[in-house]
């Protein structure tokens, strides 16, 4: 009993616009999109976690899932192309390498993530959200989001062939509850789609991206990296269980914070989904990928636990971000939203 | 189409039943709830905001006094 969307988000299949460069690296990975020579640029030295280098790799990435308005398909297999990806990737996994501490324990690891903090010293952008945050700065959350949840179990899901057994039809399960298990008017990325419209947002797929700073783009751009390499599927295992642990208490948070902000049916479906289904997922997770993955292949311990902390890691930038802006007044994005339909 | 042999429960040593298939469970007062998920987490330890479906309300939390607590 949603509001009707129009046009429907599940028959949207117009791609987004290539967006505009953030600098030197961003800027030669869009113009050679637009048909230009590919610029040679080194990233080496590059901010790894900043909008423009960011930015280039979410465009390389992008090429793998919805493609780019006026972009021939096929340049998604562009050598060039791929290999300045290679090159970003490298930066940027450098980077996480060093600020993540290593670890093997992956059932220590796990027990740290279900013991939920309370109180009020607890900071985070969802205990902020519930308590005291404004509309505006909901609506800008959602935005943030929106990068990934348009796009939601996707990048987890390039790991499915790259899994074997008991591991393998573990995640297909959850993945098949996040794409609605059948029925298109549930999938998660659907139930996000329709909060977006009724909080006065787009939800055309990338519609955002220009708002959005790299701490955002960052985020998804690590499910990405893990996703789409094989070397690193135990990281993409350990980033999607860093999700699914963590995400039902946080959304818990969520329907509390939009409840008392009024806000509309679609809007606390989505969070209010996630409570009960990622209680679930937690525990599909833990049984049947991370301890039979572990078993089949117990040398991934490590990246799994590097997916987890990386993860972790890049959330905390991202929701420093967005408190630190909040704390001083400022919007989070990069410009400021259009205001809500009353 | 149901699935060969009896329904499996699990029993987990820190919250909930893990049932898989749907499942409609009905409440002493009559009323039922339905799950259509692949696998649904009943509510063991009781504290469930949404009782009978587990929400996580099980797990341990630990307390962090404010700045000025
Ligand atoms: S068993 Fe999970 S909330 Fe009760
Ligand atoms: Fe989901
Ligand atoms: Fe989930």
């Amino acid at each position: 009993m949603t509001a009707t969307l129009e046009p429907n988000f599940l028959q949207q299949v117009a791609a987004p616009d290539l967006p505009a460069p953030r600098g030197p690296l961003s800027e030669a990975v869009v113009e050679a999109l637009r048909g230009g020579p590919l610029r040679p640029v080194d990233p080496a030295g590059a901010e790894p976690y900043g909008d423009d280098l960011q930015l280039a790799l979410h465009c390389c990435y992008e090429l793998h899932y919805r493609g780019f308005a006026g972009v021939d398909a096929e340049r998604e297999w562009d050598p060039e192309v791929l290999g300045l990806r290679r090159e970003l990737e490298r930066v940027f996994l450098a980077a996480l390498r060093a600020d993540v501490e290593p670890g093997e324990n992956v059932p220590a690891e796990v027990d740290a993530l279900l013991v939920e903090p309370v109180g009020p010293g607890v900071r985070g952008v969802s205990h902020h959200l519930q308590r005291e945050g404004t509309l505006e700065q909901l609506r800008e959350y959602v935005a943030h989001r929106s990068i990934y949840h348009l796009k939601e179990a996707d990048p987890q899901a390039w790991a499915i062939p790259r899994l074997n057994g008991a591991a393998k039809a573990g995640l297909v399960t959850v993945e098949h509850d996040e794409y609605g298990s059948g029925r298109p008017e549930r999938m998660h990325a659907l139930l996000f789609a329709e909060m977006m419209t009724e909080l006065g947002l787009s939800d055309a797929y990338g519609a955002y991206v220009e708002h959005v700073p790299g701490e955002t783009l960052a985020e998804v751009n690590l499910m990405s990296l893990c996703g789409l390499h094989r070397s690193l599927r135990g990281a993409s295992v350990g980033q999607f269980a860093m999700v699914e642990l963590t995400s039902s208490p946080g959304s818990e948070r969520l329907v509390r914070g939009m409840r008392r902000l009024e806000c509309g049916p679609a809007s606390i479906r989505f969070y209010d989904e996630h409570v009960e289904a990622d209680a679930v997922h937690e525990q599909v997770v833990r049984r049947g990928v991370l301890a039979p993955l572990l078993e089949a292949e117990p040398e991934l311990a490590a990246d799994v636990v590097f997916g987890i902390r990386a993860s972790l890691f890049l959330g905390e930038r991202m929701g420093e971000r967005l408190l630190g802006c909040w704390d001083r007044g400022e919007t989070s994005l990069r410009m400021p939203l259009a205001p809500g339909r009353p | 189409m149901a699935e060969p042999g009896p329904t499996r429960v699990l029993l987990t040593e820190e919250g909930p039943a893990l049932i898989s298939g749907p499942v409609e469970l009905e409440l002493p007062d009559g009323t039922r709830v339905r799950s259509d998920r692949a696998v649904t987490a009943v509510c063991h330890c009781r504290r469930s905001k949404r009782y009978p479906i587990c929400d996580a309300s099980h797990r341990r939390k630990v307390r962090q006094e404010g700045p000025d607590a």
